[in-house]
């Protein structure tokens, strides 16, 4: 009655989005960050938070926590790998078009927000402002 | 003999191959419900209870009739006991308010339960935070199921209010209600039930509960949204003042002051969803068609069937009760696998199942859990939807294994 997409190549959860969410980069808290900022997505129960360590205005070291779906997690995990060595007004920069091409999949409304969630936290925790609206173009 | 096959016959949207196991949220509606509807809309549209000529009438008639069927559906006294609402969360926030706000004093405390949807929450808390009141929450015990001894406890500080849920949306409990609401009613207590998941699937009668209100959505019966009810004993009503005011809820206006309509129209201020309530007329003829035993009995058999091919699924976890004691819904969990996850794959199976906290987050939170999935039938549904879920679920347990 339904089509199943042939697993191996999986159009959604692709091997590097599944290994990122298995084997998460960067995953956990720095001590005495510069920076630190964790966001939530009640609605699903997403949480995620990172931690930064900025110096001279590079992003010396991130870390990240959190729970979650495999979007919102892969999503946190890919995105410290490319912040860290980052200039901090580089990564102010990084956008929503930025964080779903690396994630290379086709995201439904209904999981936008897991895919952004990490980013929500960047620009939050880069900008310290609390409370930006999530709708962010 | 009933016969699930011919019942499905009747709901189009599952001719293309749908498995929809989401019925908790919003139930399918017949044929029969869409049909009356369109009816009104192309036969005999027009507004209630003011215009005299004939469609205005025939609409009016339908209008009223409705109510008389629900009425009759719940075994109320009388249909002035039969308020129209958009849906149970109006219906819980008419009393919260009209009733609520004159009646809760400071001091009073108001007993809810930990399983409650939040719309049978929020409500209560707005209120004690107007008017200086405190609330209690009844715990679950192990099994999910309410605990009665800190219910009885709670009754001896003699709250002003009670209110619970028939059957819990987010476990599929149905909660032991005659007994509870005979203990509330003994301790003094003015007692609303919740009746969203109750009313589609065990049906009630409000006149043997003996409960003071009682809430419930048209859309989770085969109605259309839009369209709900609050049932409340008519010498409470007739003490509470309007919910919402303007046209048609009054008898006369004058500039020094108004008197109100009488009961039900006291409470259905403005232009009401006439078509909505029509659609919910045809879904009680359609439920009463099928018999509301047959209904029970086929979503005990759906359930058990279910509940059984979960069991077998390593890693997944059911919270709740046996099905014995458990309505059409199963909430559980996946070792590994986010409930989103899972519902993303299920959705590429056209296997709808919700994912989420369901409206009971402080549920969620006394299950340790930050979100479940959630399969929920009713009388259409077929075994093969369970087994398309059970197939969504291995192929999720693939992929991420």
């Amino acid at each position: 009655m339904s089509s199943r997409p042939v697993s191996a190549d999986d159009q959604f959860y692709r091997e590097y989005i599944l290994d990122h969410y298995k084997n998460p980069r960067n995953f956990g808290r720095l001590e005495h960050p510069d920076i630190t900022h964790e966001e939530d997505n009640p609605l699903c129960g997403d949480v995620v938070g990172m931690d930064f360590r900025v110096k001279d205005g590079v992003i010396e070291d991130v870390r990240f926590h959190g729970r979650g779906c495999a979007i919102s997690q892969a999503s946190a995990s890919l995105l410290t790998e490319r912040l860290k060595g980052m200039q901090l007004d580089d990564a102010k920069k990084i956008n929503k078009d930025d964080v779903l091409g690396e994630l290379g999949i086709e995201i439904s409304p209904a999981r936008i927000k897991c895919a952004l969630l990490s980013l929500k936290v960047l620009k939050v925790g880069a900008y310290g402002l609390a409370g930006e609206d999530e709708d962010e173009e | 003999m009933y016969d699930v096959a011919s019942v499905r016959k009747d709901f189009p949207i599952f001719d293309n191959g749908l498995a929809y196991l989401d019925s908790a949220n919003t139930s399918q509606r017949p044929r029969q419900v869409t049909g009356a509807m369109m009816d009104y809309f192309e036969k005999y549209n027009s507004n209630i209870h003011r215009a005299a000529y004939k469609i205005a009438e025939t609409a009016t008639e339908h209008y009223e009739g409705t109510r008389e069927k629900i009425r009759a559906f719940i075994n109320a006294a009388s249909t002035k006991e039969i308020i129209y609402t958009r849906g149970t969360t109006e219906a819980i926030n008419l009393v919260a308010y009209s009733w609520g706000r004159a009646n809760v004093k400071p001091g009073d405390l108001i007993v809810l339960t930990i399983v409650d949807h939040h719309s049978n929450i929020v409500p209560w808390q707005i209120l004690a935070a107007a008017n200086g009141a405190r609330i209690e929450y009844v715990d679950i015990d192990d099994r999910g199921e309410l605990r009665l001894d800190q219910f009885r406890e709670l009754l001896e500080k003699t709250p002003k209010l009670v209110a619970f849920s028939q059957v819990s949306n987010a476990l599929g409990t149905i909660n032991p209600v005659d007994e509870m609401v005979a203990a509330a009613k003994r301790a003094g207590a003015t007692v609303l039930v919740d009746g969203a998941q109750g009313a589609p699937h065990q049906g009630v009668d409000v006149r043997a509960l003996g409960c003071d209100f009682y809430a419930f959505s048209g859309h989770k019966m085969l109605g259309p949204t839009g369209a709900g009810i609050l049932y409340g004993r008519r010498e409470l009503l007739e003490q509470m003042d309007p919910f919402m005011a303007g046209g048609d809820m009054i008898k006369t206006v004058r500039v020094e002051g108004t008197t109100y309509h009488d009961l039900p129209w006291k409470f259905e201020a403005g232009t009401q969803a006439i078509a909505e309530v029509i659609g919910l007329g045809a879904a009680i003829d359609y439920l009463n068609g099928v018999g509301m035993e047959n209904v029970r009995v086929h979503e005990r058999e759906i359930t058990e069937y279910a509940y059984e091919a979960l069991s077998e699924i390593e890693g997944l976890t059911m919270y709740g009760p046996p099905p014995s004691r458990r309505a059409g819904v199963i909430s559980f969990t996946l070792e590994g696998i986010h409930p989103h996850d899972l519902a993303t794959i299920a959705d590429r199976d056209q296997v709808c199942l919700r994912a989420g906290h369901h409206c009971a987050m402080p549920l969620m939170t006394r299950l340790g859990v930050v979100a479940t999935a959630r399969a929920s039938f009713y009388l259409y549904t077929q075994k093969d939807e369970v087994d398309r879920l059970v197939g969504s679920i291995n192929e999720a347990q693939r992929i991420f294994k």
